[in-house]
């Protein structure tokens, strides 16, 4: 048995490493985009609503704490507790997926997808708002704004979007994880699955405390 | 309270709950430094916090602390070669415009 | 002598029907099944290649349209890429000797490696339904624009191919990661590993940390096409040369997972052929680890005239002319190693024999295109397709084929013709040298490579060339052919025919299920070849 768990903990190290290094590819792109267009990725950015943001940002640091506890409890031998702190994770990841859905509709909404429909100026000229300029200043016209922060919201829906697949991958196996634990098949001896997703799910959520400054916060003042 | 048994470590209830307050606080001086100017800093405190935030998770959520060398290594491997993606492709555009490099001219 | 027996139980005989193949956990079975379907793949990708060739026997383009011509060569690098080059050696080979080889039943997660499997079929059938469904004409980089923007053809579906492909990459590496760290048997430590595992160790270092960066890549050119993001997108900003240092970042190190495995065969079959221990055994293990780490910061040398700067450029390249280092320790000590043993001439090792030269060629054209000046010459030549066919088919293809004769008794426990495969060997390096010597000259002399036509003085170099092709074409097309008659008609390989050391050697041929009766404790140091044991292994 310690043979087996310290197999699949090895694995699961190695296929994070993978992980790291696919996202990693994300974050090159935006470091290039973001120093070449710095003014679009200061205008794209604050134009996203902040408070859903900063809301699943604690939702899901909450959700790591409540799977730690979980694994936790089935390493002290907790039969309820695992499966109750588990269930814990799941509402929270979906509360986390909700907001993310309301995001979603708002960019549709103000023609923040890139594409033929995109418009970054839509919706600020509807409810007649001024532009605030970045605090350096702006260089860049309209159009050329119009055409570059089509790069920011491409990069951002790639980088929540691939998080939010994770998360649902997530749900998914807690679920089972759940059924299983509820039905004992995990102990203080044998629990490598609950830690396995544990360490997935703490992956995904370090992930996120990059995204969200990175996406939400490239300058608020 | 934590104690090694088939070298599974069992870290004290109190240790995840301070993690999190941790965090929760952390998060709220990455919002708070975001709506202060701090020139060319913003970034850097923005990308230092998110740092230490992950570098908790891994250490004390993902139990890296107490775990072999061998997950330790494969931590900074996967960093270290992100390292390597990041600094070789930045090489090349950080010398573009520089006298002589040729390339695609910077926008 | 006693005449070997052929075993009753073993991995072949424990199951029959479609379903114990197919739902099997036995790593030897996924490497059969790996066997059959890369070789599927390999005569797929032969067939593009021998309509390139036909085509380039006359200067005028007359057997294909020009944008069936770039089907036909995208197609051939696409599939010998990602379906035949980079599962051949580890997942046939590595798959059925790294458990034997350390005294284990298994690979670490047997549930992973089928699913390996099944994610290379699938990812295959999406190739394959990219040809039936008109083909593909973006070349095997994928570049953007041209891929995301441009091209009416199957982009997407055989990009999806390549991302579940890259999967089962990922999944195959990582499980000869866990296992070689975990299921070593009692007192096998590292330095006594073959080299073989070591050489696959460094290889599936590749294969974690290379594959999820060229998948990402994809997932970028995928949302491009399908949801008309922009990201590589000149017109909107974006740079298509940040997506050619992305891809680089997977596809060179992509190179070292096709040749080091390769590697790793040929200091077995050196070694068990010279009845010696590998010279500076140490050296050539650590000089895989350093192939694996260099190859990852030289990537840019396919991009000195795509528009990165001289600055980058001039580093890139000496990193380049780094890598030469490992590869030279590599061969040095295998002549070493060579240098005063008992050498013999077994098929296995024509083939290594053929693959020092070809090894040797490819590796040193590869310094002209490292340098600076040299490289914007012949970028995009002939001299190029010749150079990287000389150590991924004269490498990687002479690994693998000679692993394939070394092992095969092992595998099947039959022996197949002497005669015929030597004959084969000889053909394929006569027939390999015919084909892409003259594309060096061609190079050189500027014939660009993926044009169908070209102008009438380099006619003569091109019908050697397809001359050689089909040469080659028959040196490849016989193994096949003795290789099955061997599976019935052959003689009882018995466990060890070539009186070769290493723990597979002492098991049964064909192994039983779970490789061992007992697992072996009284573990030798690596190619031991003391008079003492050379003397009984000629007895047994």
């Amino acid at each position: 048995m310690p043979q087996q768990r310290e197999a699949a903990v090895l694995g699961m190290w190695v296929f994070l490493l993978t992980e790291v290094l696919f996202f990693g590819g994300l974050f090159i792109v935006y470091t290039l985009y973001r120093t070449w267009y710095y003014e679009a990725w200061a205008l794209a950015s604050k134009s996203i609503e902040i408070v859903p943001g900063l809301v699943n940002t604690v939702v899901l640091i909450g959700s790591s704490l409540t799977m730690a506890l979980s694994v936790r409890a089935a390493q002290t031998n907790k039969r309820k507790a695992t499966v109750n702190w588990l269930l814990a994770t799941i509402v929270l990841g979906s509360v986390f997926l909700g907001i993310k859905v309301y995001e979603y509709s708002l960019k549709f909404e103000h023609h923040h997808v890139p594409g033929a429909s995109f418009d970054f100026y839509h919706h600020a000229d509807l409810l007649g708002e001024t532009h605030e300029e970045p605090a350096s200043g702006m260089t860049m016209g309209r159009a050329e704004i119009n055409r570059t922060t089509q790069l920011f919201f491409s990069l951002y829906f790639v980088m929540t979007g691939l998080h939010a697949l994770h998360m649902i991958v997530g749900v998914v196996i807690l679920f089972i994880i759940a059924w299983m634990a509820h039905k004992g098949r995990f102990d203080s001896e044998y629990h490598a699955p609950v830690e396995m997703t544990g360490l997935y799910w703490h992956f995904v959520d370090i992930v996120w405390i990059f995204l969200f400054p990175l996406l939400y916060l490239v300058e608020r003042h | 309270m934590s104690s090694e048994h088939s070298g599974i470590h069992v870290s004290p209830l109190s240790i995840y709950f301070t993690i999190f307050g941790a965090l929760m606080i952390l998060s709220a001086i990455t919002v708070g430094a975001a709506f202060v100017n701090l020139g060319s800093f913003n970034p850097i405190v923005a990308l230092l916090i998110a740092c230490i935030k992950a570098t908790l998770v891994i250490l004390y959520f993902m139990h890296v602390k107490y775990s072999s060398q061998l997950t330790k290594i494969t931590v900074v491997l996967s960093l270290f070669f992100v390292a390597i993606l990041f600094a070789e492709t930045l090489m090349d555009y950080a010398t573009r415009g520089w006298i002589g490099g040729g390339g695609v001219p910077l926008h | 002598m006693e005449t070997p027996v052929y075993p009753a139980h073993n991995y072949l005989s424990n199951g029959h029907g479609l379903k114990s193949w197919l739902l099997t956990k036995d790593h030897k079975r996924i490497a059969v099944l790996y066997l059959i379907s890369i070789s599927i793949f390999f005569l797929l990708g032969g067939l593009f290649a021998v309509g390139i060739r036909l085509e380039l026997t006359t200067p005028d383009g007359d057997l294909f349209q020009p944008d069936t011509y770039n089907k036909f060569f995208t197609l051939h690098g696409v599939i010998m890429v990602f379906f035949f080059l980079i599962p051949s050696v580890p997942a046939v080979i590595g798959n059925f000797l790294i458990p034997p080889m350390i005294g284990a039943k298994d690979l670490a997660f047997p549930r992973i490696n089928l699913l390996s499997w099944y994610l290379y079929v699938v990812g295959g059938l999406f190739t394959l339904f990219a040809i039936v469904a008109g083909g593909v004409d973006t070349g095997w980089t994928f570049y953007t624009p041209y891929s995301s923007a441009s091209s009416s053809t199957n982009v997407t579906a055989t990009a999806l191919g390549v991302f579940i492909a890259g999967f089962s990459s990922i999944l195959t590496g990582l499980n000869f990661i866990v296992t070689i760290h975990r299921m070593r048997a009692p007192g096998l430590h590292w330095f006594k590993l073959p080299l073989f595992i070591w050489a696959h160790y460094a290889t599936s270092l590749i294969q974690v940390l290379g594959t999820p960066v060229v998948a990402i890549t994809i997932v970028m050119i995928f949302v491009e096409r399908a949801f008309g993001f922009g990201i590589f997108d000149p017109q909107r900003g974006g740079d298509p040369v940040l997506m050619q240092h992305l891809f680089w970042f997977y596809s060179h190190p992509a190179v070292y997972i096709m040749i080091l495995p390769a590697l790793g065969v040929i200091s077995e079959i050196v070694s068990t052929f010279s009845r010696k221990r590998i010279f500076g055994y140490s050296f050539v293990a650590f000089s895989s680890l350093a192939i694996a780490v260099f190859g990852f910061i030289v990537w840019a040398h396919h991009m000195f005239v795509a528009g990165i700067t001289t600055y980058a450029a001039m580093v890139f390249s000496f990193l380049s002319f780094s890598v030469a280092i490992p590869s030279a320790v590599k061969v040095f000590n295998w002549a070493a190693t060579m240098h005063r043993g008992s050498l013999s001439f077994e098929t296995p090792m024509l083939y290594v024999y053929g693959f020092f030269g070809l090894f040797l060629i490819g590796g040193l054209t590869g310094l002209f295109l490292a340098t600076l000046g040299t490289d914007i010459h012949l970028h995009d030549t002939y001299f190029v397709v010749a150079h990287f066919h000389y150590i991924m088919v004269g490498g990687a293809i002479m690994g693998y084929l000679g692993g394939l004769h070394f092992w095969w008794p092992k595998m099947f426990g039959r022996m197949y013709s002497e005669f015929w495969s030597r004959i084969s060997a000889i053909l394929v390096f006569v027939g390999f040298n015919l084909t892409f010597f003259p594309q060096f000259v061609l190079g050189y002399m500027g014939m660009p490579r993926r044009y169908h036509m070209y102008p009438d003085e380099f006619q003569v170099l091109n019908v050697l060339s397809s001359a050689g092709a089909s040469v080659l074409g028959i040196g490849y097309i016989l193994p096949v052919l003795y290789f099955a008659y061997s599976l019935k008609k052959g003689e009882v390989a018995g466990n060890n025919p070539w009186g070769a050391s290493g723990l597979e050697w002492r098991t049964q041929s064909p192994p039983l299920t779970e490789n061992f009766v007992e697992v072996p404790t009284d573990i030798p140091e690596a190619y031991e070849y003391t008079p003492q044991v050379i003397r009984e292994a000629k007895l047994v």
